[in-house]
């Protein structure tokens, strides 16, 4: 009996994990498959909203929302991208791809933000938290649809789960990094004056970890649309479906089509999810005019009611 | 008890594992250094801050200040001893309980102003009243009220960012006051400011204090600093207090090498006062003594001039030996006809960066007086320069410079006086 054999013997790594997700289907069983249903609903909800409406009108409004958010440079480029996914015939499965994301994506930011606040604030929490996340984001992708196909079947749900659970680190990460990082003077402010845990996080931790958090999400979304393309080996369809299809057909001309729809799909979301809370944009110029505003008419405000009040006032400095 | 703002006992903070067995190593004498694994922050600390006082921390950095400020409000749990606020210990209370007491009975001011970026210069300085659950219009009027006497009035609306350090931390300050506690504790609130606005923020902070009233904790490195707001300095060294006193005591009296090296490079001519360095009157004159008398008295002290006194001291003017001289050979009676009242006495508060001219501008050694003019004590011009050098007692084996008559002339003059039926 050699090693390898003797190890197998005693140290059946692959059956327990079989064994494992075997238990977890024959009593959890009733779960997933309640899980699946309720994925699918949204899903189909989700699809028929962006699908129903023609092509164009998704267009504009996309077109209108870059404007808002970065500018007309991005409105344009945005515009023609979904013009050549058009015209490419992947408008539709573009949407699917889009609403995978969406649910996935959703999903994981739901999860990563608790989770990365909780592992902020409690170190134990964080030392179980960190290996785990490395353990998911270099654990290969394909890995993860094994196990969801059997406890989910094959369809959207598999997809989104393997996907959700893929895209979660950098939310996790990134929102722990960034409430960690938060000046400790800040917070220690917040404590002297008798402020609560949760009224610190809500009004201090929260608004000056933003940035790192955004991009969190950020990375959450582009993560999830990566491996939304590999779902679609496991039948979540989309423009995944349509790069597997590709590959098995030897279709370098839809393997393209496919693939740089998916590309214009990346820098859509990217730009879009880099551009929260920087106030670019048409909404940035219009937000900071309007602050403008009422600062000034508060001032004048404050103004007003100190020469009431106080007489002549000190100069500052 | 009452007088008592703040109390500290035997406080130690030790980081790392087993802090409970090296407090006890602590206190049962070794030293910071054979603690194995732990880290001693503050050693042994106990003091008390009276109320309306000026305390001032001052150490190098890593010398524990910065830990035991911290834990004067709870942000360091200690690892032993007590505090208490006025009547509320804040060791070994509910989260909940210390929460009321940083609400409403100590604040704090930050080395780097910890404002909240995210929020307007009003906002800030009402954040503390927002905690204690005040109403909006309520806090924003009491804050309006506070960012007038901080100075910074036309800048409610503007955010941190758009202010300079010093406006930041009058944003900081105004914040801590607005709170309304009896304690106030500053965390090196001045250093990361440049000299000229440092020394802006020290004089508007002793006016506010002289307005307001407050007991401040102060913690600084700045020696200088100390000494100018300090009612009261605690010396700290390697996590213990090694001196508390007054600036003048730590200036004169160091307890160790270490605080006497520490206060080598103070400008003392503003921090020790005319009473700390004046000397015993050699001797008075009283106003209706005899010139005799007078004259007797500059001879035996070897002096020229002398003090005139009235019965409770308070200075008349002073006299010169040539004019009594004269007197003693016309056989006058009474010295008042000589006396000069322009005898240029100062205060006893007066600080010796003050005393140079009058010292220069008065005919003997500088006369000090209390609040009620009464004259105390002189400081002869060699006593400046004693002082100033750093070794006061230097002055005690000087002599005044003014040249005393020679002696023969003098014992001629009293000789013939007695001749003619003078008396003594």
């Amino acid at each position: 009996m050699n090693f390898s054999e003797f190890f197998n013997e005693y140290f059946n790594v692959g059956d327990w994990i079989a064994s494992f997700f075997d238990w977890l289907d024959d009593t959890f069983g009733a779960f997933f498959d309640w899980l699946a249903d309720a994925i699918d609903v949204v899903f189909d909800g989700l699809d028929w909203l962006f699908a129903t409406p023609a092509a164009w009108i998704i267009m504009v409004i996309v077109g209108v929302f870059a404007l808002l958010a970065r500018g007309w440079k991005f409105a344009t480029g945005a515009v023609l991208g979904l013009v050549f996914i058009f015209g490419v015939n992947q408008w539709e499965n573009a949407v699917d791809t889009l609403v995978l994301v969406i649910i996935a994506a959703a999903l994981a930011i739901a999860v990563a933000i608790p989770l990365g606040i909780w592992a902020a604030r409690n170190d134990k929490v964080s030392r179980v938290v960190k290996p785990t996340m490395d353990f998911l984001q270099t654990l290969p992708a394909f890995v993860y649809l094994v196990p969801a196909l059997a406890l989910f079947g094959i369809g959207v749900t598999p997809g989104i789960i393997a996907t959700f659970i893929f895209s979660l680190a950098p939310g996790v990460r990134l929102t722990e990094l960034g409430i960690r990082g938060v000046d400790k003077e800040v917070v220690e402010a917040g404590q002297a004056f008798g402020a609560t845990p949760r009224r610190i996080l809500r009004q201090i931790q929260i608004p000056l970890a933003m940035p790192s958090i955004m991009a969190g999400i950020n990375q959450v979304i582009m993560l999830s649309l990566s491996m939304v393309v590999i779902a679609g080996m496991v039948g979540a369809g989309g423009l995944g479906g349509d790069v597997t299809q590709a590959i098995t057909s030897l279709n370098v001309g839809l393997g393209f089509e496919a693939g740089l729809s998916v590309v214009v799909l990346a820098i859509l979301l990217d730009r879009f999810t880099a551009s929260f809370g920087k106030g670019q944009g048409l909404y940035g110029q219009i937000a900071r005019k309007r602050h403008a505003k009422r600062e000034a008419a508060e001032q004048a405000r404050i103004d007003a009611q100190q020469l009431e009040t106080a007489g002549p006032r000190r100069a500052g400095i | 008890m009452n007088d008592t703002a703040l109390k500290a006992e035997g406080l130690y903070k030790v980081f790392g594992r087993n802090a409970q067995d090296a407090v006890k190593k602590l206190q049962n004498g070794a030293s910071r250094d054979d603690l194995g694994g732990a880290t001693a922050a503050v050693i042994d600390a106990s003091f008390e801050v009276k109320k309306g006082e000026i305390f001032v921390v001052m150490g190098l950095s890593g010398s524990g200040k910065s830990t035991l400020i911290r834990m004067l409000n709870g942000l360091h749990p200690q690892t032993a001893g007590t505090v208490t606020i006025g009547e509320d210990s804040i060791t070994g209370v509910t989260p909940a309980k210390l929460r009321d007491i940083r609400r409403h009975k100590i604040s704090m001011v930050f080395q780097h102003f910890a404002l909240l970026p995210h929020r307007t210069v009003i906002d800030n300085v009402a954040y503390g009243l927002e905690i204690q659950g005040m109403s909006k219009e309520e806090r924003l009027k009491r804050a309006l009220k506070i960012t007038g006497v901080v100075g910074l009035s036309g800048w409610e609306e503007k955010y941190p960012s758009e202010l300079s350090g010093g406006m930041q931390q009058r944003v900081g300050l105004a914040r801590a006051l607005a709170a309304d506690t009896e304690v106030l504790l500053m965390d090196e609130a001045f250093s990361a400011l440049d000299p000229l606005i440092r020394r802006e923020m020290q004089d508007q902070l002793l006016e506010l204090q002289s307005e307001l009233g407050k007991t401040i904790i102060f913690i600084t490195h700045d020696l200088n600093e100390a000494m100018y707001i300090g009612d009261r300095i605690a010396v700290m060294r390697d996590g213990r207090i090694v001196q508390i006193g007054s600036p003048e005591d730590v200036l004169t009296n160091p307890a160790n090498d270490y605080v006497e090296q520490f206060v080598q490079d103070v400008d003392r001519a503003k921090v020790l006062t005319a009473e700390s360095v004046m000397r015993k009157p050699f001797a008075v004159a009283h106003e209706n003594s005899g010139p005799a008398a007078a004259l007797q008295a500059m001879r035996e002290n070897a002096i020229s001039a002398l003090y005139v006194i009235k019965r409770d001291r308070t200075i008349v003017g002073w006299i010169r030996d040539r004019d009594v001289m004269d007197l003693v050979r016309k056989g006058e009676k009474s010295i008042a006809s000589v006396i000069q009242t322009d005898h240029g006495a100062v205060s006893k508060d007066t600080p010796l960066a003050d005393l140079f001219i009058p010292s220069l501008e008065a005919a003997l050694a500088l006369a000090v007086t209390d609040d009620k003019d009464r004259l105390v004590g002189v400081v002869p011009r060699v006593t400046l320069l004693a002082a100033l050098g750093g070794e006061p007692d230097a002055a005690t084996s000087a002599e005044p410079v003014v040249e005393p008559l020679p002696s023969e002339v003098v014992d001629k003059v009293l000789d013939a006086s007695t001749e003619k039926g003078g008396t003594l």
